[in-house]
């Protein structure tokens, strides 16, 4: 058996409410920030919560694409266009030189080499964009006539409007545009999506199919349809529009009563160490291991998560083996950390499963106060935090909460902090647990 | 290039599917074998004024022959139902249902499952009801107030592309890896090259893998008719699906799901099971040229199918010691889109060279029509049902050759061949290629 190949990030491309990278959002969670705010996509007065982690109002992905690539930004949902984003910011990061970032030089990784893997979420179909085309095709009733529709109506939709909404026209587009000719993949696995795609790159470099990737995740419930399956899941805490939604959410507090929307992810690059080292790239951290389970879920599609968390600790565990540490090695913990009382706990049981008596002097790390629970987009921005704390050797501060238990969760400042390894992890809904070790290069 | 971490050989051990065509293995091969075509109206919805009137449809399925306790699936929509019975069959051919040591941390799913079907006519009214006709947008506050009342939790759950993960984990009791991709018309055939390489790693010993899929429903149809990728052909539908004849005019969609069991080969033979297969290569490959067209002369497919050759370590321009063509079979990709069966015939031009002639491509697609997402494994099991009885399935509606179309396409009829390789193709709309090599056991 030949040694394996070692696995680095190389470059960052986080897309939050915060905004653009991972500098607003460094800054917003050392100072405890949160930018959690009433919704502007769309009026959210007549669903539970009407506040959520929404990208800052100047984004616009125009911005972020080559010019001669403006005109397909009129086919990317609003998941699309944070993934083209993070992309952006992550090649820019790394240092790569891309198709996208230069056409007229040689690319730093060739394109038969780069891969793509991309976790999304199931994409909400613009509602404006296709009631105006649906209410050209109505019976006398006022009801949906498909006989109209099918002879007429469905004319009035673009011809790519399909394109617009399948999952894996994340990548499809951020290969187009870095000319990435690896492989290239879409994980759907709600908020393990993003952690499994990371996962699924480091075994493509090392089984050499590539020597990069641009991986992550995006997912984006700010429609009114997404939003509204979101609130059916359970997942949402009480939160008027008057109310102050940056209170609300509070992970693994005895008094949590479900978490808030964000929308995000985005991309990191992700590179065989060798490469890296040969072009003298910045290396920010080692995916050191990664692990992944699926949970028994008595019903059938785990809106009731398994309380045992067992799942979820095996998938940490296995993790662990993968990068050859133990339980004690860990310094911090990402978890996904939503408020959801159901899924709080069913963390903190895998926690303690794993971490035993040292779980207290764990410190967690919390991301859905500041910028709501990412879903898809969850695992990335949560490596992209680990990244930037090994770095700085500082853990974010942290808000809200403050009777957890057994839990290092409680709110505190932001801390220096000697930080060798970083576990991030995730539970979903319909079971698939992720986890993963970031360690200091 | 680094060689992998760990070769671990890999088996078939169990196969099953849900087709337009039937639903269990060996009737609906032997309908292959008879140029059966699985077509006919829509009856999904009312779409005798679509563009395109119908679709290979999935008949008489009732999953409750297949589960253990269908009241647990009590609300899975037709992915997962599909899903379920197609797995039923797999983990029986396998053995493990009544293997005591069996442990479930070591058993992994990998899926390449598409969205669940939309609950179109409650959805449609609550968009109805929230439009604001002088702004024209939909207003939030009235849609949510229809929404809330015609939207069921469970119907919006089960749409969820994970969910045939979460049926099948619950039905095996499987606590391994769980994953789901969803490239369009690659999905499976990704899926299963990634549970391939699950194993290879020493991540799980056993995987159930494959897809399923069907977008038979109005915003599926009307999709795909925008994107004018749906044959529009009058009169017969058995006759539409006409891959690689030169009057071909769109694919035709189908529905349903093939899944297989792999093993690791110690895992298999240390329980005394018996590998229908051995999965030999795996090729991924992104086309990053254009969001509609594939690269004009088959980049992406070629170098898909170079990659997974290269890892069964099979030289496309070699012959075998007694003549043969590098591999016997190819299950193409064969849509029967103008773009694909033209771009395709390209791409294995471009691998085998003067080869290329020598080696049957067809296109099952021409009788159970395109099940997206679930296309690749049921192919892929047409290419193990190939090797075990030397036949080879036809493409049928080849009436018409296409001059620059110069393969051998299986016209018609299926054919008796030496069948010990095969390969299998599948290309996404969004550019992303994967290539199987499959291969006797021995």
């Amino acid at each position: 058996m030949s040694p394996r190949r070692r696995v680095v990030i190389t470059g960052l491309g986080p897309v939050t409410a915060h905004g653009l990278g991972i500098e607003p959002l460094w800054q917003a969670l050392c100072e405890g920030r949160s930018a959690l705010a009433p919704i502007r996509a769309f009026d959210a007065r007549g669903f539970r919560a009407a506040s959520a982690g929404e990208l800052p109002a100047a984004f616009d992905v125009k911005e972020l694409v080559p010019k001669s690539y403006r005109k397909a930004t009129k086919v990317m949902a609003r998941d699309i266009e944070i993934a083209v984003a993070g992309a952006a910011l992550a090649v820019a990061d790394a240092g790569l030189t891309t198709r996208g970032t230069n056409p007229d030089v040689a690319p730093t990784i060739a394109p038969d080499r780069f891969g793509c893997h991309i976790g999304a979420g199931l994409i909400a179909a613009d509602l404006d964009e296709l009631t105006a085309a649906l209410t050209t095709s109505k019976d006398a009733a006022g009801r949906f006539d498909p006989s109209h529709w099918g002879a007429q109506g469905m004319q009035e939709l673009t011809p790519l409007w399909l394109l617009k909404y399948l999952p894996n026209m994340l990548a499809c587009h951020v290969t187009i545009i870095h000319d990435c000719q690896g492989p290239s993949n879409t994980i759907t696995c709600n908020e393990a999506s993003s952690g499994l795609s990371l996962s699924e790159s480091q075994r493509v470099i090392e089984r050499g199919a590539a020597d990069a990737c641009l991986s992550g995740g995006a997912d984006s419930k700010l429609n009114p349809m997404g939003y509204l399956r979101q609130e059916l899941a359970g997942r949402y805490a009480e939160c008027t529009v008057d109310a102050d939604a940056t209170k609300v959410v509070r992970p693994f507090d005895a008094k949590a009563s479900g978490t808030l929307a964000g929308e995000g992810g985005g991309i990191l690059v992700v590179e065989a160490e060798e490469t890296a080292k040969a072009r003298g790239a910045r290396i920010h951290a080692v995916l050191a291991g990664t692990g992944a389970t699926q949970s028994w879920c008595d019903d059938t599609v785990g809106l009731v998560p398994d309380a045992s968390g067992e799942s979820l600790a095996d998938a940490i565990e296995t993790a662990l083996r993968d990068a050859g540490l133990a339980a004690a090695d860990i310094d911090a913990i990402i978890p996904y950390a939503s408020g959801v009382p159901a899924l709080d706990a069913l963390e903190r049981n895998a926690l303690r499963r794993v971490f035993g008596a040292a779980l207290p002097s764990k410190p967690i790390v919390q991301l859905a106060p500041s910028v709501g629970a990412n879903l898809a987009g969850f695992g990335t921005i949560a490596a992209a935090v680990a990244c930037r704390a090994l770095s700085e050797q500082r853990l974010p501060a942290r808000v809200n909460s403050t009777d957890t238990g057994d839990m290092c969760a409680a709110a505190c400042a932001s801390e220096s902090r000697a930080l060798r390894h970083i576990l991030v992890c995730t539970p979903s809904l319909g079971g698939q647990n992720s986890a993963m070790v970031l360690s200091k290069p | 290039m680094s060689t992998p971490k760990n070769n671990r050989r890999v088996v078939v051990t169990g196969m099953g599917w849900i087709t337009p065509l039937g639903h269990e293995v060996d009737g609906v091969w032997k309908r292959l074998m008879n140029s059966d075509s699985g077509m006919g109206p829509i009856t999904r919805f009312d779409a005798r004024t679509f563009p395109t009137t119908f679709a290979a449809q999935v008949r008489d399925y009732d999953i409750a022959r297949f589960v253990k306790d269908p009241s647990v699936h009590a609300s899975a929509g037709l992915n997962s139902q599909f899903a379920l019975g197609a797995a039923c069959q797999a983990w029986r051919q396998s053995g493990l249902d009544g293997f005591a040591g069996l442990n479930r941390k070591r058993v992994g799913l990998y899926l390449g499952a598409g969205e669940g079907v939309l609950d179109f006519d409650n959805y449609a009214a609550a968009n109805l009801a929230g439009w604001d006709a002088e702004q024209r947008r939909v207003d939030g506050v009235r849609w949510a107030e229809t929404a809330h009342k015609v939207l069921e939790k469970m119907c919006e759950v089960e749409q969820e592309p994970n969910m045939p993960l979460a049926h099948l984990a619950r039905e095996f009791g499987i606590r391994g890896p769980a994953l789901n991709c969803l490239t369009a018309c690659a999905a499976s055939t990704q899926a299963i090259g990634e549970a391939f390489s699950l194993i290879q790693r020493g991540d799980a010993d056993v995987m159930i893998s494959g897809g399923t899929h069907t977008m038979i429903h109005v915003l599926g149809v009307t999709g795909f008719n925008r994107l004018t990728a749906l044959s529009t052909s009058k009169g017969d539908p058995t006759k539409a699906s006409r891959p690689f004849d030169a009057t071909r005019d769109g694919f035709v969609m189908g529905e349903g799901s093939g899944m297989i069991v792999l093993e690791s080969l110690e895992h298999a033979l240390a329980r005394g099971a018996r590998p229908l297969a051995e999965v030999a290569g795996y090729g991924s490959s992104a086309d990053a040229f254009r969001i509609t067209d594939i690269h004009p002369e088959g980049r992406g497919g070629a170098a898909s199918m170079h990659m997974a050759l290269a890892q069964a370590g099979i030289d496309p321009l070699a012959r075998r010691a007694d003549g043969r063509a590098a591999i016997d079979y190819i299950s193409a990709h064969g849509t029967g889109t103008k773009e694909n069966d033209s771009i395709e015939t390209k791409g294995v031009k471009r691998v085998f060279g003067e080869h290329a002639k020598d080696i049957p491509m067809s296109s099952i697609k021409s009788m159970m029509g395109h099940l997206i997402a679930a296309a690749g494994a049921v192919e892929f099991i047409t290419c193990v049902l190939a090797i075990r009885d030397g036949m080879l399935p036809p493409t049928i509606n080849y009436q018409t050759p296409d001059p620059a179309l110069d393969l051998d396409y299986v016209p018609n009829k299926a054919r008796a061949a030496k069948v010990d390789i095969c390969l299998s193709n599948s290309f996404g709309f969004g550019g992303q290629n994967d290539t199987l090599v499959v291969k006797r056991f021995a």
